[in-house]
């Protein structure tokens, strides 16, 4: 029996498959990848071998052609790993990039990538933010000026995701001079000459994903790598913002469960003033406060997914998702690391990661703030 | 060739198991499921011959509704057509019980080879593997730690006590009851999972394999009585001080418990 109404018996058995992949698979060599600072490739074509990577793809391309339910319930399953580098390295390149090209690439664009994003061959990173426009994608400074056969890209991007790894990037750039909406989208492959790597980034947490500070110089694409219609980028960048709060807000969900459960184990077998320290009602209250409102933001996050599968517009709804998983899962790691004690600080503590990676979900990917004021917007009469 | 699995869905290895209040088994309403882990290995040593040469691998598997999961799983990973005995006459039945209605199946598929695990990770009993073995009067092997088929013959490993292995050779068909870890169990795609959907399932009760009269409550020589767990025992006394002190307060103990 499926834990929730939304979930159907093909979703079951693809949690079956991930959750024990996770076990075998990711959390056996998680610690290596945080060191080296990256996600072999060799990890990630398995996964595409496995049908990890086409959930949301057309069956043409080799995909499996499901629904946005199918990105959380993968989302949540990844989520539990501990290692929300390792989550996110996967998970913008199936959730966050590659979609833009199902939403406005062509044939052509189609039949060149899809394939190998399917397989694993071909990683994606998305490039929208810069130094200067984070949370205000309208203030993007990088240009794309049209030339004969092309465009020619100049500008910076930052804290890109996959950014060193990546084999295709979709950049965002200015092409309408002054107009704050006048973007447009690009494909650009990583070995392009005017491309480079200006900085891989050190983080506080999601340390084996590999995030990069990128340089465009006269970096020049042709006109066949023009994703989407011109000028049109700002709107064409926002078809999948849904989409990547509703993965974000799985990887909280699962990550907030897995820490639960580890700090339950942990709670009943340290032993302090004469039991063991869950005999203490405080922890067991606060630990189970926390149960039940995760348990309310799982539902949410399959509700949110159905709704989206529905096809309706759900920005206020999983901007509430966002927001309130996003929140709890930094909730849950501070009380959950808390009730570790000192072994909590301790970098070989489970714990110690996941709390350190818990911190960006609520700025990534629509910053809380900006999540409510999405809902404030679409609440009132 | 022909070769039947046998596996069980049994709780996951991370369900929280409470016992019911009844004492007959577990609450086992809002736990996961998944096969059990020895049959894993056995269904991946049975895909691996059917990688080698032609061969149809037919899983099969006792229980409730639930457990077409686990046999879409096997269908998933590669198994070609699963039997699902789903009756709830069949509940309350003991090993014997159970090694009656896979023989039934194996009767009516006569495979070349039957696969099962070693035991379950949740009944413990390892006694259905030799049982369907013998109903279906074919050699068997258990604890089995390799497998390999030549011509009519196969070559198995047997583990032993202390690390040391036992090759024997069975003629075919036979039966080998398998111990885990002995091989790597592969992952379903997911598109094998969806595909798994169209792959033939089906669905059996006790009295269409003739078996009604032979399982359940009724029919049982082993009840479970009572299902507990024992309570943590109190009062032992630790004995302090030093090595003299306890060694004389041991001897005192002893003799005053009248135990000398
Ligand atoms: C590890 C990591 C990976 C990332 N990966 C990618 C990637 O792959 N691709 C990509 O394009 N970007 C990526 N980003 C960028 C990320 O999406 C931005 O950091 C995020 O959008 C916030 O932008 P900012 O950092 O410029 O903060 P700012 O926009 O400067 O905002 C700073 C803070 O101000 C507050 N704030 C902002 N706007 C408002 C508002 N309207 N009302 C009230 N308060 C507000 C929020 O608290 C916010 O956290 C990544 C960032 C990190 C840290």
């Amino acid at each position: 029996m499926a834990d929730n109404l939304y979930i159907n018996e093909d979703l079951e058995a693809l949690r079956t498959e991930f959750n024990r992949f996770v076990v075998n698979e990711i959390v056996p060599q998680g610690d290596n990848w945080e060191e080296q600072g990256h996600v072999p490739r060799e990890v990630l074509q398995q996964m595409g071998t496995l049908g990890f990577l086409g959930l949301r793809h057309p069956e043409k391309f080799g995909g499996l052609g499901l629904g946005p339910l199918s990105s959380a319930v993968f989302a949540e399953s990844l989520g539990a790993s501990t290692y929300a580098g390792f989550e996110v390295t996967v998970l913008v390149h199936t959730d966050m990039a590659s979609p833009h090209l199902i939403h406005s690439g062509n044939d052509d664009q189609l039949e060149r990538f899809m394939g190998p994003i399917v397989s694993g061959d071909c990683i994606t990173a998305i490039a929208v933010t810069e130094p200067a426009a984070g949370s205000d994608v309208a203030g993007i400074q990088s240009t794309a000026k049209k030339i004969d056969g092309g465009y020619v890209l100049n500008g910076s991007k930052t804290y890109i995701t996959n950014g060193v790894h990546a084999d295709l990037l979709i950049v965002a750039a200015r092409t309408d001079g002054d107009n704050p909406r006048g973007l447009s989208m690009f494909l650009v492959k990583s070995d392009n000459p005017g491309l480079s790597v200006s900085r891989a980034l050190s983080k506080h947490g999601w340390r084996s994903s590999d995030t990069a500070e990128l340089l465009f110089s006269d970096c020049f694409v042709e006109d066949a790598d023009l994703l989407g219609t011109p000028h049109k980028g700002f709107y064409e960048i926002m078809k999948n913002f849904q989409n990547e709060r509703l993965v974000l807000s799985g990887m909280a969900v699962g990550a907030s469960q897995k820490a639960l459960d580890i700090t339950y184990d942990w709670t009943q077998t340290r032993k302090a003033f004469g039991g063991v320290l869950f005999d203490k009602q405080v922890i067991r209250q606060r630990l189970a406060m926390l149960q039940a409102r995760l348990d309310a933001s799982r539902q949410f996050l399959y509700h949110c997914g159905w709704l989206m599968e529905q096809g309706v517009d759900a920005t206020r709804e999983v901007s509430g998702l966002k927001a309130v998983s996003c929140e709890l899962v930094n909730e849950v790691m501070y009380d959950c690391l808390q009730f570790h004690g000192g072994l909590g600080y301790m970098q070989e503590a489970t714990i110690e990661r996941m709390a350190r990676d818990a911190r960006i979900l609520p700025i990534g990917g629509g910053a809380t703030e900006v999540m409510l004021e999405e809902i404030s917007k679409r609440s009132y009469r | 060739m022909k070769i039947l699995v046998c596996l069980k869905q049994v709780p996951h290895q991370d369900a929280r198991l409470d016992i019911k209040s009844d004492g007959s088994w577990i609450q086992e309403e809002s736990i996961k499921f998944e096969i059990n882990s020895y049959d894993t290995y056995a269904l991946e040593e049975a895909l691996r011959i059917k990688d080698e040469k032609e061969a149809e691998v037919v899983v099969a598997s006792i229980g409730p509704d639930r457990t077409t999961q686990a046999l879409r799983t096997a269908l998933g990973m590669g198994a070609d057509r699963a039997v699902h005995v789903n009756d709830e006459s069949v509940e309350g039945s003991d090993a014997l019980a159970i090694a009656k209605i896979l023989a039934a199946i194996g009767k009516e598929e006569s495979p070349d080879l039957v696969f099962t695990g070693l035991m379950a990770d949740d009944g413990n009993f390892a006694s259905v593997g030799p049982m369907v073995a013998e109903l279906l009067e074919m050699p068997h092997a258990t604890a089995v730690m390799s497998a390999s088929l030549e011509g009519e013959k196969l070559i198995a490993e047997r583990e032993l006590e202390g690390g040391a292995l036992e090759v024997v050779e069975l003629q075919l068909p036979c039966l080998l009851a398998v111990q885990t870890g002995i091989n790597q169990v592969r992952y379903a795609s997911l598109k094998g999972i969806m595909a798994a959907k169209k792959k033939p399932l089906d669905t059996r009760s006790a009295a269409d394999l003739g078996v009604q009269e032979l399982v359940g409550t009724g029919a049982a020589k082993i009840k479970v009585q009572e299902i507990y767990v024992p309570p943590k025992t109190q009062g032992a006394e630790i004995l302090e001080g030093s090595t003299t002190d306890v060694a004389e307060g041991l001897v005192a103990k002893i003799k005053e418990l009248g135990l000398l």
